[in-house]
C-alpha cells in the first residue's frame, strides 16, 4: 500500500517536473511576449497542480496536506490575477498582440 | 460580517496551534483588518457567495480542472512540435448578461487554463487572446460561459 502511494506521488511529482520543464521550453520558443505567457501558464497551472498533488500523497493524512491544498487553491486564485495584471499592463504600454499568418491561411481555407 | 470573522480566527487558532500573546495579538490584528478591508470592498453590500452559489463552484471547479488538464495536452504538444503550430487570435467575448462577479470569475477561468488569456474587461465584453484559433473556436463555443452564468441560475 505504501509502495503504491509512493510510486503515484513520483509519477505526479515527475509529470508536473515535466510541465515545468515544457512551460520553460516554450517561454524560450514562442515568438512574442502574449503567446509566451501561455506558455507560462502552463507551469503555474498544471505543473503547480501536478506538484503539490504529489507533495500531498507523501504527507498523508495531515495537516499538512490541509495547508498544502489551501496552498494549490491560493495560488490557482491568485495566479490568474496576476497574468492579468501582467496582460493589461503590456497592452496599456501598447504593445499588440501579433495575430499569425496561420490564422488568415486557416480562415482562407475555411471560406473555400 | 460575524461568520467572516469566526472563520477566519478559527483558521488561524487551527493552522498555528501555537497560543502564545504575541501571535494572538497578530491574529485578532489580522482578522480585523481583513474585516475591515472586506467591508470596504463592498462585500457585504450584495449577497453574492451563498451557499448554494459556493456548492455549484466547487462542481464547476472539477470540470474546470479537466479542461485545464485537457489544454496543458494541447499547449504542451504545441511548444514540444517542431513546427511550433502557433496561431495566435485575439477575440471577443460577450458576457454582459452575466453578473460582474461572474465576469470575474469567467475571466480567471479562461486565463487559468493554458492557451487562452484574458487581456481586458469592457463593458461586459471580454478581450481574450489565444494560442490558436482552435482555442478561440472552442471559447466561441461558450461551453464554460454557459457554465458560469449557471452558478447562479435558480
Amino acid at each position: 500500500m505504501n509502495i503504491a502511494i509512493d510510486i503515484a506521488s513520483w509519477v505526479l511529482l515527475t509529470l508536473g517536473g515535466v510541465n515545468l520543464l515544457i512551460g520553460g521550453i516554450g517561454v524560450l520558443r514562442m515568438p512574442d511576449f502574449y503567446t509566451r505567457m501561455h506558455a507560462a501558464s502552463l507551469t503555474d497551472s498544471m505543473g503547480a497542480i501536478l506538484v503539490i498533488l504529489g507533495i500531498m500523497l507523501q504527507a498523508g493524512l495531515s495537516l499538512a496536506t490541509v495547508k498544502l491544498g489551501a496552498i494549490l487553491a491560493f495560488l490557482l486564485l491568485t495566479s490568474p490575477t496576476a497574468a492579468n495584471a501582467l496582460a493589461v499592463s503590456a497592452l496599456l504600454a501598447g504593445m499588440k498582440p501579433r495575430t499569425g499568418d496561420a490564422v488568415q491561411r486557416t480562415n482562407h481555407e475555411a471560406d473555400a | 460580517m460575524l461568520t467572516l470573522l469566526l472563520i477566519l480566527v478559527l483558521a488561524w487558532l487551527f493552522w498555528s496551534g501555537l497560543f502564545t500573546p504575541l501571535l494572538l495579538l497578530m491574529g485578532a490584528l489580522s482578522c480585523a483588518l481583513t474585516v475591515y478591508m472586506v467591508r470596504r470592498m463592498g462585500y457585504f453590500d450584495t449577497q453574492l457567495f451563498t451557499p448554494r452559489y459556493i456548492l455549484r463552484l466547487v462542481g464547476y471547479w472539477g470540470w474546470l480542472f479537466l479542461e485545464v488538464v485537457r489544454a496543458s495536452i494541447q499547449v504542451a504538444s504545441v511548444v514540444l512540435s517542431p513546427r511550433l503550430p502557433v496561431s495566435p487570435q485575439v477575440i471577443e467575448i460577450n458576457a454582459e448578461e452575466l453578473e460582474l462577479i461572474d465576469q470575474v470569475v469567467l475571466g480567471n477561468s479562461i486565463t487559468l487554463t493554458p492557451g487562452t488569456l484574458a487581456l481586458d474587461v469592457h463593458d461586459g465584453k471580454l478581450l481574450v487572446h489565444t494560442l490558436t484559433c482552435e482555442g478561440a473556436y472552442a471559447l466561441r463555443e461558450g461551453e464554460m460561459k454557459r457554465r458560469v452564468a449557471s452558478l447562479r441560475g435558480a
